[in-house]
């Protein structure tokens, strides 16, 4: 049994900044914060406290949806044994300039 | 999250999933490749990675405690900002440390509470005092120093949440290193009395600072289990000994020693030779009778209730916000 009242959990947010113009969002991290505003301003002190970025998303977490890591293989299988895909695949080409 | 299923009605499937699971596991281990908080994983590993990253992330809440003890008495506005800075990284620290434990299943609420309720341990070395406006150079210099010998192999740790947070803290803890060294840089280079002061301070954390690495090999019963998993890279006897290496040309350039008779260069073997530790010392801190333990812990329980209305208003304008927006989204469907 708790000696301490620990409040309930804030929902969880998913952070993503730009380090750059042109460059795009890249996810950082994550933090709790009882809403989007005070995320925003959270994450701006958690992870921009060098210049990391020029712009930061904040996402629910629970807005997330993702491939299931159990079916990598055959998630992702279409993309395997398609090497054509590649310029390296093409070696005829090899001498020839600006190809 | 765990793919291990609970339900006892199929347990034949279970024992397949949790097969296959561990074989996933073990391929990825020996490929020295990275474990995401959806792949399977041993029941020990989780529970071994939720009490070290758990122990690191208390370690850097209550880190802040030594040093913050001192904003208000720098002896310059620049160390006062600097200090500052480096108070708030700690503290960086310890949420992306919480936030990469979390991914394992466990709630943030849950690792607040253990270390509020003592049952989560966190490092000794802060159980000390910072007496004097040198001992914050000896703790940037020997602590920090300390710590980033131990959290650079980190940053390849299998678990692939606790190597990215480790990556961002190391990025930031060297300029924690170099300002430390500097304060006592120009102390020892300042009056004889400050001199003195800064060697006072050497001496107080060069021996808690090398027992930072943990007790000796022999003595170490869990790291052995951490290497196979490609969590710890190194023994606790090897980063002590590279720690002491690097610190003995860096205490020449101070023209400050080390307070260690013992203390010399080993031709044969490449690196410097040094004393027993105390482990008595070590052992009791831990266990609780460390001069600051309980000071440490009093402030954090005093910091958490005080901070509470802060976090009660910012739930109660949370709630607030929604429910408007609720209710203008019903009268426009009215309105309608």
């Amino acid at each position: 049994m708790s000696q301490h009242n620990v409040d309930a959990s804030w929902p969880l947010y998913e952070v993503f900044v730009r380090s750059s113009r042109g460059l795009s969002h890249v996810h950082a991290g994550s933090l709790h914060a009882p809403d989007a505003t005070m995320a925003l301003r959270n994450a701006r002190d958690l992870y921009t406290r060098r210049n990391e970025g020029t712009s930061v998303w904040v996402v629910p977490s629970d807005a997330i949806s993702s491939s299931d890591p159990d079916s990598k293989g055959g998630f992702f299988e279409s993309s395997q044994g398609k090497a054509f895909r590649h310029a390296t695949y093409y070696t005829k080409s090899e001498g020839v300039k600006h190809l | 999250m765990s793919t291990t299923s609970i339900h006892s009605d199929a347990p034949v499937a279970d024992l397949d999933e949790q097969r296959a699971g561990q074989e996933r596991f073990d391929q990825i281990i020996a490929e020295d490749s990275r474990i995401e908080p959806s792949d399977w994983m041993p029941e020990g590993y989780r529970k071994t990675l939720v009490r070290q990253m758990s122990q690191h992330a208390h370690s850097e809440i209550i880190g802040m405690q030594p040093e913050a003890n001192w904003i208000t008495r720098a002896p310059s506005l620049k160390r006062k900002m600097i200090l500052m800075a480096k108070v708030q990284d700690e503290a960086g620290h310890g949420l992306y440390l919480y936030s990469a434990t979390e991914t394992l299943g466990v709630p943030r609420e849950e690792l607040v509470r253990q270390l509020l309720d003592g049952e989560a341990k966190y490092s000794s070395i802060f159980n000390y005092p910072a007496m004097t406006w040198a001992d914050v150079g000896a703790i940037g210099w020997l602590v920090d120093g300390a710590a980033i010998q131990n959290q650079v192999p980190l940053c390849r740790a299998s678990f692939a949440p606790y190597g990215r947070a480790m990556v961002r803290i190391c990025k930031e803890e060297s300029f924690h290193q170099r300002q430390g060294w500097e304060i006592l840089y120009e102390l020892s280079h300042g009056t004889p009395e400050q001199k003195a002061m800064a060697q006072d301070a050497v001496n107080r954390f060069y021996g808690p600072a090398l027992q930072m690495f943990g007790p000796p090999d022999d003595d170490s019963p869990n790291s052995q289990q951490s290497m196979a998993w490609n969590i710890k890279r190194f023994s606790n006897d090897e980063l002590r000994q590279r720690f002491v290496d690097m610190i003995v040309p860096q205490a020449e350039a101070l023209g400050l020693t080390l307070p260690d008779p013992d203390l010399k260069w080993n031709e044969e073997r490449g690196h410097y030779d040094f004393g027993e530790l105390d482990w008595d010392e070590f052992m009791s801190v831990i266990k609780g009778k460390g001069p600051c333990n309980v000071q440490r812990m009093q402030h954090r329980r005093a910091a958490h209730e005080n901070g509470a209305w802060v976090r009660e208003a910012a739930a109660a304008y949370a709630e607030k916000q929604a429910r408007r927006q609720q209710d203008a989204a019903d009268t426009h469907l009215i309105g309608a």
